[in-house]
């Protein structure tokens, strides 16, 4: 099954641009926009079993730390810096995204919505959520950073850039009431003013 | 067909502005050449490898890489054409230190000319010619393979599509050369070195196999080592003496006296001396790296092992970051592995993977 978030981002790019993905896991949706958008595409990922699953996908991909990797790529040589799942991981936010932005043109980032109602629920019960896009419990989480749609929108407001578009998803559709409230996922298209 | 031969030729320019004269290079060839040879995948061999890469027959002696060269391995025979040759400079077939040179009918010894990492890849470069390759489909090699690799992509990067790196660097730290000072001293420092002449008497065998006991050192790793031997004691311990020559104590000891004594029998002193320099000379890094090529499409796989402290994994790194630097297309891979240096020789189940997964997406490249 391919993941909504996916066929939005393939939807929203075109044909042959450049995509560099930040924490790139297995390779799954640097495979899906190949296939489907014929990007020419490279990731970061930090743990050596999805190395080794994006290489034998045949993808080009850099062993590293995002936190550490970026220096390694020229300035202006990509058209999207893509984080989708791993904005949530990083520790210097502010200093990566200035990164992203001296590398492409247009940051794509995807990210679970922290204030989902069932996350809500969760709080008020007095318990850290669980849900099918925060699995984790507290004590084994690789998320250091809790955060909601309302708090991306005001963080790209407060550094001066560009909301280009942004979709957000319940587990199965694209929700376009509330998403604050409704949505478990967002995806966000931000770029610095021309 | 997989053979061996020697391939000779008049004459090599070295980057030292000398010329060296009556040229033997030999190599083994795995697998056939395809029609337009655009299958053939150049291996680079380590610090004391030879042209012997794998088995020429089922009987044969094992090569340095046997488990990654022949049908379906890593470097598949049924695709490729594979090809090792033994580096300029070396004892094992090709022109070294121990040649006879054709002006004095004796052994070269110090008079043969001081050999670098290019010179070595020319040599390379005319026997690719001579098989009448164009452009191969992939240079690879680990440690000092893996410097002639680099120094493909420097020199000739249009005359291969892809290359691998594996546990490399772009120059020696002072480290890797304070190593290879030792050695060298080791083999110098022993009476019958005799200033490199040698030849007709007794070889500088005490000094050679300190040499590469120091070596295999730096080829392990704290954990291998303890693995291997932690403070095993030999059941044929001699009383605690210090006579050189005496019965190891230790395990390990005795691992280290057995490496040195089967290196001396098949490795030649001055070959150590002139080897090791063309490695504490190389320097591709930085702006020594700047690759002039338009052929954006060139693929890289470049791949350290974690436990390395030979060549730690950062150096390797800093190899695959100068490639993505000036816009190339680099993967870069550090694998796990406890065994140290030599992992890139062992783990080759993990490198089957990655490298048959690149050669691939490679040849796809090649068809767009």
């Amino acid at each position: 099954m391919i993941p909504l978030e996916y066929e939005k981002i393939a939807s929203m790019i075109k044909e042959n641009v450049s995509v560099l993905d930040l924490g790139c896991g297995r390779g799954d949706l640097l495979e899906y926009l190949t296939s489907t958008k014929h990007i020419n595409g490279q990731g970061i990922e930090i743990k050596e079993e999805a190395v080794f699953a994006c290489i034998e996908k045949g993808l080009t991909v850099f062993h590293s730390d995002i936190e550490k990797g970026l220096d390694a790529y020229p300035s202006n040589s990509f058209d999207y810096v893509l984080m989708y799942n791993s904005i949530q991981e990083i520790k210097n936010v502010d200093t990566i995204i200035k990164e992203c932005f001296r590398i492409g043109k247009t940051l794509i980032v995807g990210f679970p919505n922290f204030a989902q109602i069932s996350s809500r629920k969760s709080l008020l019960m007095g318990y850290t959520p669980i849900t099918k896009h925060l699995p984790f419990t507290w004590f084994n989480s690789p998320n250091i950073r809790f955060f909601t749609i309302r708090d991306f929108e005001n963080y790209a407001r407060s550094r001066g850039l560009v909301i280009e578009w942004s979709f957000f998803f319940s587990a199965k559709k694209e929700i376009k009431f509330l998403p604050n409230l409704f949505a478990y996922t967002a995806i966000f298209a931000i770029s610095k003013p021309q | 067909m997989n053979k061996k031969d020697i391939f000779r030729f008049d004459c090599l320019h070295l980057k030292s502005g000398k010329t060296l004269e009556n040229i033997e290079i030999a190599y083994e060839v795995y697998g056939e050449p395809n029609a337009d040879k655009s299958n053939g995948i150049l291996l680079a061999h380590a610090f004391s490898g030879n042209a012997h890469a794998a088995k020429l027959t089922e009987n044969d002696t094992a090569g340095w890489w046997d488990n990654m060269i022949g049908p379906d391995k890593a470097f598949d025979t049924k695709k490729y054409f594979v090809i090792c040759s033994n580096v300029l400079g070396g004892c094992g077939g090709s022109s070294g230190p121990s040649s006879i040179n054709p002006k004095t009918g004796k052994e070269y010894a110090l008079d043969f000319p001081f050999i670098t990492i290019e010179d070595m890849v020319e040599a390379q470069k005319k026997l690719i010619d001579h098989l009448g390759i164009k452009k191969l489909l992939c240079v690879a090699g680990g440690s000092m393979g893996g410097m002639q690799v680099l120094e493909w992509i420097r020199s000739h990067p249009n005359d291969i599509a892809s290359a691998i790196p594996i546990s490399t660097a772009a120059k020696h730290s002072p480290q890797q050369i304070a190593f290879n000072e030792v050695g060298r001293q080791a083999i110098m420092s022993d009476i019958d070195w005799n200033n490199g002449n040698y030849y007709q008497g007794n070889e500088p065998k005490t000094g050679l196999s300190l040499a590469r006991m120091i070596g295999h050192i730096t080829y392990m790793s704290d954990k291998s080592m303890e693995t291997k031997f932690s403070r095993k004691l030999k059941d044929n311990k001699d009383v605690f003496t210090f006579n050189v020559g005496a019965n190891p104590e230790f395990e390990v000891e005795g691992y280290l006296q057995y490496k040195g004594d089967a290196f001396v029998k098949r490795f030649d002193a001055n070959s150590y001396l002139y080897m090791t320099k063309a490695l504490d000379y190389f320097d591709v890094s930085g702006k020594n790296f700047t690759i002039k090529t338009k052929n954006k499409s060139l693929k890289f796989l470049v791949i350290a092992f974690k436990s390395d402290r030979l060549y730690p994994s950062y150096q390797t790194e800093k190899i695959a970051r100068l490639l993505k630097l000036q816009g190339f297309d680099a993967t870069y891979c550090e694998i796990k592995s406890t065994y140290g240096h030599d992992s890139f020789l062992l783990e080759t189940e993990d490198e089957t993977k990655l490298i048959k997964s690149f050669l691939r997406s490679v040849e796809k490249g090649g068809e767009r």
